[in-house]
């Protein structure tokens, strides 16, 4: 498996994604995953194998077993040995080279990303040569090409998997270099699982793909931790809270937040805005804010990370995601484990698997004031959502994700249904 | 004794409320989408509607009149009849002179007051029944509740008022072992007797119909019959009970539901069934034992019980706000006629069955709306609106009871001016035969000359003159009064 990020380091809901794929996947018993990635911090769980693409060799050196022997995170110097053993090609022109003869990466989404994603395209080959594997699956465009590589190499079938296409992340204005390699790793996937149905509509429509090896496999979330569980709400009585949480960007449409509360605010002064998050956009927020004369209202705590995130849904009585378009969206889910009531937009996939939602057009300000305004003022409404809300994520798993994942991959290495006993007992397990 | 089949159809259609934004509350008291209202009222009335009730007045003249059948007509629905489809009202009329066809008693609103609050359901089942009576020139004498909603104390209620008989869901869930083809009686108040609906019987014309993978399909109006027919020995009363709208409607035309409606009449006469009006099944059968009804039953859904309309949280929050103790007394006491023309509309079930989450393996029909929380969300809005409305009417010191005696007083005022302006009127003409030859108009123009009977007149009109200016802003009636006393007010001055 090839991915970019992997907890506990979380750029975006990327890693937290691969984990519960992983996890899913882990919990069958005879699934064994090695997870290449960019940079671990070796603090990852021990349920699957790590590989460190940092300390993977590309050009022979000659080093010393009790030298390099604890300098390695995530796989061991045995690896590295046998991962030495199966160099394909002369890459000593490469920049950056180190005296492992490997090629460090900087991690998360640096600068000179492109290259780093060619690099990481040239280390998966040598994993390919070395490495006994039934399966690829690549996760996001990042790998998609460490993917195709693997694939030409051994043979095996590539499954990708796209939580994201540059359609939604631009609105429409694709840059032609990740299209090109969003487009090319899907010509050569075998399976392409895609994070809702409006994905791979994205996928079948815009990328020209198959529609029968496009497989929609929604995301799930983890039960709460105890700690998390436990916080109590810090709320000021007759005062509401509407929070909206991710990047301030263009994707996710914090401006149609901004215009549903200047209407709210216009009816009823007790409530609150928080916009948790930072991006590129956050400036020109805090100024429509003050133009409009809502800036008391409105609050801009900044980027919120573990805990905090967890903390800010449960203070608030309304979660609202605008986004304009949503691959996903894991953060209704959250928003509903702990209680509080979501209002997502239509395009948003996570809409898909939820019925205890209020779902409106990211663009219909007037509805989704109007939603706002009703959970705040209703109680029924409130109270109704949040205790259905929390039934209906609680039956949303990871394990059930990784029973469908198990599925695809049986028919992918044209394996049936009903040949694997142990695999059979932790379908009953699970269920 | 020959089995007789009790036929029976509810005429009603929501009025879909339009798009109302919390932003509109205070300043918007229109609430109805008129297009959607116009365009369903008139498609229904030409698929089905205006078909449906043609065919049974065939039958009528066909069969020698051996052809029976009741309606039931929420009173929102003939406002809406009234404005958009009067065309209908006259093949209503017709059937009526038929003799063939009574017509039910329900709640005006088609609401769900008989749970709610007892006062405003007596008021609104009056009002339907007058309403019935200016139309159709019958009284009701048997009741059914809006969706058939009914228990013990709405039993007793209804015999209270006076009805005969009620419709009643043979739920199983209420009859147990028992047979829905007997009358009971209710178990509070054994005036008042139960004709059961045969849901069976009924879903497979209202429901099956057209259905192609139903084991029974196609139904024809022999095997239907033959079911009839084959009941046990004494079973006697098969209500068959549903929406007007399933002729033509859910069934559609191409299914042939009318041709099979049409064949019956004969056909059972060939087996030995009849027909007959609610009255005469209730006139013929004796109740056979009182029937127990602890909780509200209904015919919606499979549950026959009031979960999709009072299920969720939501829907009892609109529920009991709408049938607040102090709104209602307030609107039962106000007179304003918008308010309650609004109060009818908002009441209506179909408002609290857009809200409801349950699964009921059909879909749920939500009108305009795209889902329960939007239907919750806009009901509630308007809600807000007619609730602020209604407490702006009078300040919110005064108690309802204090409302209602001000009211009564208002009343009796009226009625008193009234009696006195028959004694003036009296008076005048006594005062004319008595002889003064000068009109009366001309004297204002010429005052000189007639001193005396000019005198004798403000004399006379005085007392209620004086009275009058105080007690009348409010009692339309009594407004001719003070414009014919202004001028006799005058002349003393001038003299």
């Amino acid at each position: 498996m090839f991915g970019w990020e992997f907890p506990p380091k979380i750029y975006g809901g990327l890693a937290v994604a691969s984990y519960g794929i992983t996890k899913g996947l882990s919990l069958q018993g005879d699934v064994e995953t090695t997870f290449c990635m960019p940079k671990p911090t070796g603090q990852e769980e021990g349920f699957l194998k790590i590989v460190n693409m940092s300390q993977v060799p590309v050009v022979w050196r000659d080093v010393w077993y009790d030298n390099i022997k604890d300098r390695f995170i995530g796989h061991t110097a045995e690896d590295y040995y046998r991962f030495r053993d199966h160099l394909y090609a002369d890459f000593n022109y490469l920049q950056g080279l180190d005296d492992m003869g490997c090629i460090g990466f900087a991690g998360g989404y640096p600068g000179n990303l492109h290259e780093e994603i060619n690099n990481f395209s040239i280390i998966a080959g040598v994993l390919a040569r070395s490495e006994q594997f039934d399966l690829i699956h690549a996760h996001d465009w990042l790998t998609y090409p460490a993917g195709v590589h693997a694939k030409m190499v051994s043979g095996k079938p590539l499954c990708i998997h796209v939580h994201a296409t540059d359609f939604d992340r631009s609105r429409g204005k694709v840059n032609p270099t990740v299209y090109s390699i969003e487009k090319n790793g899907m010509d050569h996937a075998d399976c392409i699982m895609c994070v809702s149905e409006l994905t791979r509509q994205t996928v079948i429509n815009q990328y020209h793909q198959d529609p029968r090896k496009c497989v929609a496999m929604h995301n799930a979330v983890y039960p709460l931790d105890e700690e998390i569980r436990n916080i109590v709400p810090n709320k000021k009585k007759g005062e509401k809270v509407v929070t909206y949480l991710g990047r301030i960007t263009m994707q996710k449409g914090p401006e149609y937040f901004l215009e549903a509360a200047k209407r709210v605010l216009e009816r009823s002064r007790n409530i609150r805005f928080c916009f948790a998050g930072s991006g590129d956009m956050m400036n020109a927020m805090i100024e429509l804010a003050a133009s409009y004369g809502i800036a008391d209202r409105c609050h801009f705590p900044g980027f919120q990370r573990g805990k905090q995130v967890y903390e800010c849904y449960k203070n608030s009585d309304v979660f609202v995601m605008p986004s304009v378009s949503e691959p996903f969206g894991i953060a209704p889910l959250e928003a509903m484990q702990c209680g509080c009531p979501s209002i997502i937009s239509k395009q948003s996939g996570c809409g898909e698997i939820l019925s205890n939602v209020i779902k409106v057009d990211y663009w219909d300000i007037d509805a989704m004031a109007d939603a706002i305004y009703s959970i705040c003022q209703y109680d029924a409404l409130h109270d109704y959502l949040a205790e259905e809300g929390i039934k209906e994520v609680d039956r949303i798993t990871w394990e059930k994700v990784g029973l469908r994942i198990r599925e695809c991959y049986n028919q992918l290495i044209g394996r049936g249904w009903f040949d694997n006993g142990e695999y059979l007992n932790a379908v009953k397990n699970i269920k | 004794m020959m089995k007789t089949i009790c036929l029976y159809f509810e005429i009603h259609q929501p009025i879909h409320l339009k798009r109302y934004r919390f932003f509109d509350i205070g300043t918007d008291h229109y609430y109805y989408d008129d297009y959607e209202n116009e365009r369903v009222i008139n498609e229904l009335f030409e698929k089905s509607y205006k078909p449906a009730l043609q065919t049974m007045l065939d039958m009528i003249a066909e069969n020698g009149k051996a052809f029976k059948v009741a309606f039931s007509i929420s009173g929102v629905s003939l406002e809406l009849i009234e404005q958009y489809a009067p065309e209908m009202l006259d093949l209503l009329g017709r059937l009526a002179a038929t003799g063939c066809v009574e017509f039910l008693a329900e709640p005006y609103s088609h609401g769900l007051s008989s749970l709610g609050n007892a006062d405003n359901f007596i008021a609104e089942t009056k009002r339907q029944a007058k309403k019935i009576k200016q139309l159709f020139g019958q009284n009701p004498k048997v009741f059914r509740n809006s969706s058939l909603i009914y228990d013990d104390e709405i039993g007793a209620m209804v015999a209270d008022m006076g009805f005969k008989g009620m419709m009643v869901e043979g739920a199983k869930h209420i009859l147990g072992w028992k047979s829905p083809h007997y009358i009971y009686s209710c178990a509070q108040d054994s005036r008042l007797s139960l004709i059961l609906r045969d849901y069976k019987l009924s879903d497979d014309i209202g429901l099956r119909f057209n259905d192609a993978s139903w084991s029974e399909y196609p139904l024809m109006a022999d095997k239907w019959l033959s079911w009839v027919a084959s009941l046990p020995e004494g079973e006697n009363v098969v209500g068959i009970m549903m929406e007007l709208a399933a002729l033509g409607y859910y069934q559609p035309l191409s299914s042939h539901i009318l041709d099979f409606l049409r064949a019956l009449p004969k056909l059972a006469k060939d087996m030995g069934i009849q027909f007959a009006t609610p009255s005469e099944v209730l006139a013929k059968n004796k109740p056979v034992s009182p029937l127990e009804v602890i909780y509200p039953v209904s015919w919606n859904d499979e549950e026959r019980d009031t979960s999709s309309m009072l299920g969720n949280g939501m829907q009892r929050d609109a529920f009991n706000k709408l049938y607040d103790e102090n709104i209602v007394g307030r609107i039962l006491a106000s007179r304003d006629r918008r308010i309650q023309q609004d109060w009818d509309r908002l009441q209506a079930t179909e408002n609290f069955r857009f809200m409801t989450t349950k699964n009921n393996g059909m879909g749920n029909y939500r009108g305009i709306y795209d889902s329960e929380y939007d239907a919750f969300t806009n009901y509630m809005n308007i809600l807000g609106d007619f609730l602020k409305r209604v407490k702006d009417m009078f300040p919110d010191s005064v108690e309802n009871d204090e409302l209602n005696s001000l009211y009564t007083q208002i009343a009796n005022m009226g009625e008193e001016l009234n009696v006195k302006d028959n004694e003036i009127s009296r008076l005048r003409a006594r005062l004319k035969k008595l002889g003064s030859p000068e009109e009366e108009v001309p004297k204002e123009e010429t005052p000189a000359p007639e001193k005396k009977p000019e005198v004798k007149k403000a004399q006379a009109k005085k007392t209620p003159a004086k009275k009058a200016p105080a007690k009348q802003p409010e009692k339309p009636e009594a407004k001719e009064a003070p414009k014919k006393k202004a001028p006799a007010k005058k002349a003393p001055a001038k003299k």
